[in-house]
């Protein structure tokens, strides 16, 4: 229950950062909140040479604005983030959602960049980035790429990024105020991994969907994005929306796993009900007689 | 691997030392610094027995390095009493509602709460119990706790001068 013998290192800055994982040649492991990394140490699942700590590189940290989107340093911890009033004002479903991550300890370490990148397929803040159409920034002593969060993840845990490359920012894309939120997820407890969940964001304009996000949690090896769903939704006028049958289009791109806490087709199931009562809620549609 | 030197403040008293990259804060204020209020239950987050304050945010200390607590200002559990011997609101909030049993659990229980009440904050009792959701404790059945909370919280006006 102790971790085998690492070095550490903890930059001050981005470049700083880029050269060590570059020597590194893919023995180091970037410590950011280490609310997940530091179990899977103490437990030796994970036995990197070296540990590049991000949490002094103060160019990782905080929200700001840029041009048409919020950017979320990935440093940011997550009870900083939970208290910041322009994304509760901005993107409240981020916020609603970061509300769920973990407990409040773990919080007050774990940060958003540590969630998104690590690719946990039953965690909110990954599906989050997709749902809400985020642009991961990334950077290496290669270049720099802007990713899109829907090509971000690849499976459980995995994602696109090379072994010296670092996320820089995570850039949320403005949604209107007043846009209808989505977010409903099934636990067996506070703070625990989604069985199942869906979070998103609509427009509504003249009366029909303009614009949806809509991402599932829980549901399969990454988040996965309910592009059927939202193919069905955009430009529909709100009194011609059948919820059960968007809801049957989300869960179609789905591709849920049974393990010992719910079956696949509870997974189904549940997915269903919670996206089909979230739709009626959410845009006062009532249940047909 | 690499040593490193690190000097932080635990309980107001500054405490310095040379640690391994991999040695964890838990294990660096029990074992070096003889904090053994800190108690080490899962080591990989669970639990939240290990729970201390790092510049006054309530973490668990199994899931941070020592070495990066360099330069912080750390409180333990034996950071709460007044010299004196005085109880700390949550401690007498504990002992008041039998909170405890066989008290493995209590320092981390101990700590999110004195976090969360700092400088005579008094949250909602609900805020005080979800944030609870992070510590376990396998002997009371937690209504003790959930009775300690009320006290704490801000729905309890009765005691609310005690704490101020």
């Amino acid at each position: 229950m102790k971790p085998a013998p690492f070095d550490y290192v903890a930059p001050q800055t981005i470049d700083e950062a880029l050269q060590i994982l570059a020597d590194a040649g893919g023995g180091a492991t970037i410590l950011a909140g280490g609310q997940t990394l530091m179990p899977l140490l103490n437990l030796r699942m994970s036995q990197p040479f070296i540990l590049v700590d991000i949490n002094r590189i103060a160019g990782l940290q905080g929200v700001s604005r840029v041009d048409g989107a919020t950017r979320v340093g990935p440093a940011t911890r997550q009870f900083q983030a939970l208290g910041d009033e322009r994304l509760a004002r901005d993107l409240p479903v981020f916020v609603e959602a970061l509300s769920h991550v973990g407990h409040h300890q773990t919080r007050n370490r774990g940060t958003i960049g540590g969630s998104v990148a690590l690719g946990e397929p039953a965690a909110e803040m990954p599906a989050t980035a997709v749902a809400l159409g985020a642009t991961i920034e990334i950077r290496s002593q290669r270049g720099t790429r802007r990713v899109p969060a829907r090509e971000f993840y690849v499976g459980p845990y995995l994602t696109v990024l090379e072994p010296d490359e670092l996320v820089v920012a995570i850039d949320y894309p403005d949604w209107p105020q007043g846009h209808v939120t989505l977010f409903r997820e099934v636990t067996q407890r506070p703070g625990d991994f989604a069985l199942v969940g869906l979070v998103g964001a609509l427009t509504v304009e003249g009366g029909r969907i303009a614009r949806a996000g809509i991402a599932w949690f829980g549901m399969g090896p990454t988040p996965i994005a309910a592009v059927q769903a939202e193919a069905a939704l955009v430009g529909k006028a709100l009194s011609e929306i059948d919820p059960e049958a968007i809801a049957g289009l989300a869960v179609a791109d789905t591709a849920p796993f049974t393990d010992h806490h719910a079956s696949t087709e509870y997974r189904r199931t549940v997915g269903r009900r919670i996206f089909a009562r979230q739709l009626r809620e959410k845009l006062d549609i009532r249940e047909a007689a | 691997m690499s040593d490193h030197d690190i000097a932080m403040t635990i309980n107001g008293r500054r405490h310095s030392g040379t640690v391994e990259s991999r040695i964890s804060l838990s294990d660096f204020l029990r074992g070096d610094a003889g904090y053994t209020g800190v108690h080490v239950g899962c080591e990989h987050g669970v639990c939240g027995a290990c729970t201390v304050m790092v510049d006054g945010r309530a973490v668990r200390s199994c899931l941070m390095l020592a070495v990066q607590a360099d330069g912080a200002d750390v409180v333990t559990v034996e950071g709460l009493a007044a010299p004196d011997g005085t109880l700390h609101p949550v401690q007498q909030a504990f002992r008041d509602e039998h909170a405890l049993q066989c008290g493995f659990c209590t320092p981390g229980f101990v700590m999110t709460l004195a976090a969360l009440t700092q400088g005579g904050a008094r949250p909602s009792e609900e805020e005080l119990v979800g944030a609870l959701s992070g510590n376990l404790c396998r002997c009371t059945g937690y209504q003790g706790i959930k009775r300690a909370c009320r006290r704490l919280s801000g729905s309890n006006m009765a005691d609310a001068g005690e704490h101020a």
